[in-house]
């Protein structure tokens, strides 16, 4: 048996996880898969949480045994906390299909202190484009975003905070 | 060894649970949707944190237990939290007032934790200080928008502080526990988290307009589990559901 193509195989599997909060990511656009080791049938995969009480953690760690076993393998999670995850490992892509979702993408720390902490009209609408925007909230609908609107087309729209 | 970075642990654990909870009553009860969010949202983050510094607890306490056995069953003279967290929520002004003295506490000290010979607690703060860099921001700019704002929301805010300011020595009372920890280099050294505690507060009362000269006593006790009254009243509601219907899940 070729371990590559079994780990190719798991890693296809873990594509179809998704982030339940927003359902358009998934856990590798995320980059908080660290690790997968494959023992036969027995794949034990380690996350690293985004948030420490992101609720959305234990779910993701049952979609991803639930999605192994529809496999055929049995599932293990392993958190680990360290190095913190970061939203600078969030991918590419995952970017564009945030941005596509309605939420604006993480800036650079140093920017997104600007647009947070001093009020500059830094972040882009995702309806229109346009920076002319406004922080309403340091705190969105969930604990990694900020809530903004667009003072030009009004859109309330979420900022996905650096962290 | 052990027992002592367990006990370690829960002064640790015990400070976000409590105040996690406070902050958890206020959950629809918001002045406005964003602050009533924003709350909740930095108890979320409180909770994540404990349960860390709580699964790791029960682990090197090796008796089997979990971390809901920590939190949810122990006594009250068992919990190792200062008393300025088991305080009451009031009014706005109140919440804003507690919420940043214990931010201006909490990022010192997980600045100091970062470096812990522990990995595991060194592992806890460089996750939980991202989140606390946060809340300190949302905490320190409410607190100059009131101070800095009308004449009742400096009024309201000024009290609070006067009277909070009170249970601030309990945070930096010296315990034999954290003293041992820091010495070892596990634990963080409280007097220079004094210090940079008293630097930003000083700094952001300036910038409120606020001050708390004359405020010259403390209560103290919290962290040898003596506490005030108000935290066996938090626990009948913590504790509730987990007494009667001994290890039901969510």
């Amino acid at each position: 048996m070729n371990p590559n193509s079994t780990l190719n195989v798991i890693k296809e599997i873990l594509k179809s996880v998704s982030d339940p909060e927003i359902p358009v990511l998934t856990i590798e656009d995320l980059g908080i898969i660290k690790e997968i080791e494959i023992e036969n049938k027995e794949v034990t995969v380690t996350i690293t949480p985004t948030y420490s009480g992101c609720p959305a953690m234990d779910v993701i760690g049952d979609d991803i045994k639930s999605a192994l076993q529809k496999a055929g393998y049995t599932g293990k999670i392993k958190l680990v906390l360290s190095p913190a995850w970061t939203t600078d490992w969030i991918s590419e892509s995952g970017r564009k299909k945030m941005k596509d979702y309605g939420i604006a993408p993480p800036m650079d720390a140093s920017m997104d202190k600007r647009a947070l902490l001093h009020g500059e009209r830094i972040v882009k609408c995702t309806r229109c484009g346009s920076t002319n925007t406004k922080l309403i909230s340091q705190f969105g609908s969930t604990a990694c975003k900020a809530l903004f609107q667009c003072q030009d087309c009004h859109e309330p729209f979420d900022y996905f905070k650096c962290l | 060894m052990n027992q002592k970075i367990y006990n370690y642990l829960l002064i640790l654990a015990d400070n976000p649970l409590i105040l996690g909870h406070r902050l958890s009553e206020l959950c629809g009860h918001g002045p406005n949707l964003e602050t009533d969010i924003g709350l909740t949202n930095i108890s979320l983050d409180l909770f994540g944190q404990v349960r860390n510094y709580l699964q790791y607890a029960a682990e090197i306490q090796g008796l089997g237990k979990t971390e809901d056995d920590l939190a949810f069953l122990r006594y009250e003279h068992e919990y190792r939290n200062y008393r300025l967290v088991e305080q009451p929520n009031t009014d706005f002004a109140w919440v804003i007032a507690r919420q940043y003295l214990f931010d201006a506490y909490h990022l010192p000290l997980l600045n100091q934790l970062v470096g812990s010979k522990d990995s595991q607690i060194a592992a806890i703060a460089q996750k939980s200080i991202k989140e606390v860099q946060y809340h300190h921001r949302f905490s320190s700019e409410w607190v100059k928008r009131l101070g800095d704002g009308t004449e009742e929301s400096h009024g309201k805010i000024q009290k609070a502080v006067s009277i909070l300011w009170t249970y601030c020595g309990g945070i930096f009372e010296e315990t034999e526990v954290e003293n041992e920890m820091s010495q070892l280099g596990i634990g963080a050294n409280l007097d220079l988290v004094k210090a940079d505690f008293l630097s930003d507060t000083k700094y952001i009362f300036n910038e409120a307009a606020l001050s708390v000269e004359g405020v010259d006593w403390s209560q103290k006790g919290g962290k040898l589990g003596v506490h005030s009254e108000h935290l066996g009243f938090i626990l009948a509601d913590l504790q509730y559901m987990q007494r009667t219907y001994p290890q039901m899940n969510w």
